[in-house]
């Protein structure tokens, strides 16, 4: 009888263990299918763009092909570095001062109803403008120079922080509010200990968007009569119609951008940890 | 009959034995709202005495969780005298005198089970005061010792509303306020909430107001049921509950019990 039990278990134990080891390596192939798929579907309109330059004839200025553009790259490598890095300074340190300012008017708002009725609504408004639009308007205003630039990028990016941050600081249930009224909480301590934690998530998603509408305002801002920059190197490329030039530093600013949103997701994902199964 | 008669008011709710835990005379709330002005609490008189255990039953509509924030100092009251402890509200809530339960547990996302608990010792003018039992004693008192760090979303609905009667229980409350904690919970648990929480009220003396809409859970829990009527909530009827102690499940499968619940059904159906 005991013996029997033994060899059922004994049966049973690799079985489950086999189990598991079939799980663990189609959960492997999944992973790497996610990681993989988009290389290939990367490749494949790469190879798309090299044919239709190729079969159609298509002329350089007009469009360059892949592989040029790739020459372009390596061999202008400095001369592309040496141009985002003013506007990468522009549109980080515009994010760092827009954002800061929109997280304290938002935080300002939030206990000035009064401030809030009045103003919101308009920066709502000015919201949906798109930042191609309002970035002309205030390279207008503001000039030439490093700080303009660092203005605009400033400007674009307050205004989605300050309407997601105000809906943050603003979503916090009912019932967590009779709570800490119900604990004799202080308007500070409401603040810190509800409010802002409830408001991360919102934040983080309007500081992505932010990395981006950063760098298109510091690029615009570049557009006119600017001597440096991603903004002044595209319009002298399309002014010289030099295509590869062209499609070389757009992808430089491209990849930037990338970064640079990488980086904010990754500051997300460290800061919230309370959400199951939170936003990849 | 286990259910003592209709008595016209309440005056003569628990022992006449120095200050009520809880009392509050001819109370109307009104609010208004956008289309129409709604009574929610309609002359209500109430009183509770130390170490009582009332529920609250009525239907939904019947402001029996207007009633229990009106003892919190969340709402207040458009007439009537409200005092907790001798106190007016606001006194007692200060003194955190008070704990409340709410419906959802409301436990902050961000907040593992221990750092919850601990809530009410970082907020406030009490902050950092020294409490009876601390928020490793409570959270083993309601069952959960093992699982200070684990986060809200990683706990089932029981364990969290667990959590949250921990956290009301900080500080040693005189009194404690329940809306619906349950009734979000499915029947198994539910059961077995029911069944800690007499434990838990026996083990600290606690005086406690649970609001429900269930017949079941009002009968089995309170000493007392107040029934109350809807459409402007005004209290219906008081019914003793004469069931031995200490409560045990199975004792709602008695005859007893049965006349208890049917009684109260029928005194519910004539709101």
């Amino acid at each position: 009888m005991t013996m029997q039990a033994t060899l059922l278990h004994r049966d049973s134990a690799p079985a489950a263990d086999d189990l598991d080891r079939a799980w663990a390596v189609a959960q492997r192939r999944r992973v790497w299918r996610r990681r993989l798929m988009p290389l290939f579907g990367g490749a494949t309109l790469l190879a798309l763009w090299w044919a239709l330059v190729a079969v159609f004839h298509v002329r350089p200025f007009i469009a360059p092909s892949p592989e040029v553009v790739a020459i372009t790259i390596y061999q202008k490598f400095g001369m592309l570095m040496a141009n985002l890095q003013p506007t990468a300074i522009e549109a980080v340190s515009g994010f760092l001062i827009g954002n800061a300012v929109a997280i304290a008017i938002a935080t300002l708002f939030v206990h000035r109803k009064t401030l809030e009725e009045a103003f919101l609504p308009i920066v709502v408004l000015i919201n949906s403008i798109p930042v191609v639009a309002k970035a002309p308007i205030l390279v207008l205003l503001m000039g030439n120079g490093l700080a303009p630039k660092v203005a605009i990028a400033a400007i674009v990016c307050f205004f989605p922080t300050l309407v997601n941050m105000v809906r943050g600081l603003e979503a916090v249930s009912p019932q967590a509010m009779e709570l800490m009224h119900v604990l004799s909480a202080s308007k500070r301590e409401v603040f810190f200990k509800l409010r802002l934690p409830t408001s991360l998530p919102f934040l983080f998603s309007a500081l992505k968007i932010a990395t981006s509408t950063a760098t298109v305002g510091a690029i615009v801002g570049e557009w006119i009569g600017s001597q440096e920059g991603i903004g002044a190197l595209i319009i002298q490329a399309t002014y010289n119609f030099d295509s590869a030039l062209l499609y070389a530093t757009v992808l430089v600013g491209s990849c930037f951008s990338v970064a640079f949103f990488m980086v904010i997701r990754l500051a997300e994902r460290l800061v919230i940890r309370w959400q199951p199964g939170a936003s990849p | 009959m286990s259910a003592a008669p209709p008595v016209a008011g309440l005056q003569d709710l628990g022992a006449d034995s120095g200050i009520p835990a809880l009392d509050c005379r001819d109370v109307t709330v009104r609010f208004r709202s956008e289309r129409r002005a709604v009574t929610a609490l309609e002359g209500v008189s109430l009183r509770l005495a130390a170490g009582d255990f009332v529920t609250l039953l009525g239907p939904s509509g019947c402001g029996k969780s207007t009633l229990l924030r009106v003892f919190a100092d969340i709402v207040r009251p458009t007439t009537g005298q409200v005092s907790v402890l001798g106190h007016p509200p606001a006194v007692a809530r200060q003194r955190r005198e008070i704990g409340f339960v709410f419906q959802d547990a409301c436990l902050l996302p961000w907040r593992n089970v221990i750092d919850n608990a601990r809530l009410p010792l970082e907020v406030g003018r009490r902050r950092g005061a020294p409490t009876a039992a601390s928020p490793e004693e409570l959270l083993a008192l309601v069952g959960l010792a093992g699982w200070e760090k684990a986060l809200p979303h990683e706990l089932s609905g029981g364990m969290r509303q667990r959590v949250s009667i921990a956290r009301a229980l900080l500080g040693g409350p005189k009194i404690l306020l329940m809306d619906e904690p349950f009734g979000a919970l499915d029947e198994i648990t539910r059961d077995r909430m029911n069944e800690e929480l007499l434990r838990i009220w026996r083990e600290t003396g606690t005086t406690i107001l649970f609001v429900t809409h269930s017949i079941y859970e009002a009968a089995f829990l309170g000493q007392k049921v107040l029934v109350l009527a809807a459409r402007p909530g005004r209290v219906r009827e008081l019914v003793t509950v004469d069931l031995a102690e200490p409560r045990r499940l199975a004792m709602r499968e008695t005859p007893e019990f049965a006349a208890l619940a049917a009684h109260l059904r029928a005194a519910l159906e004539t709101c």
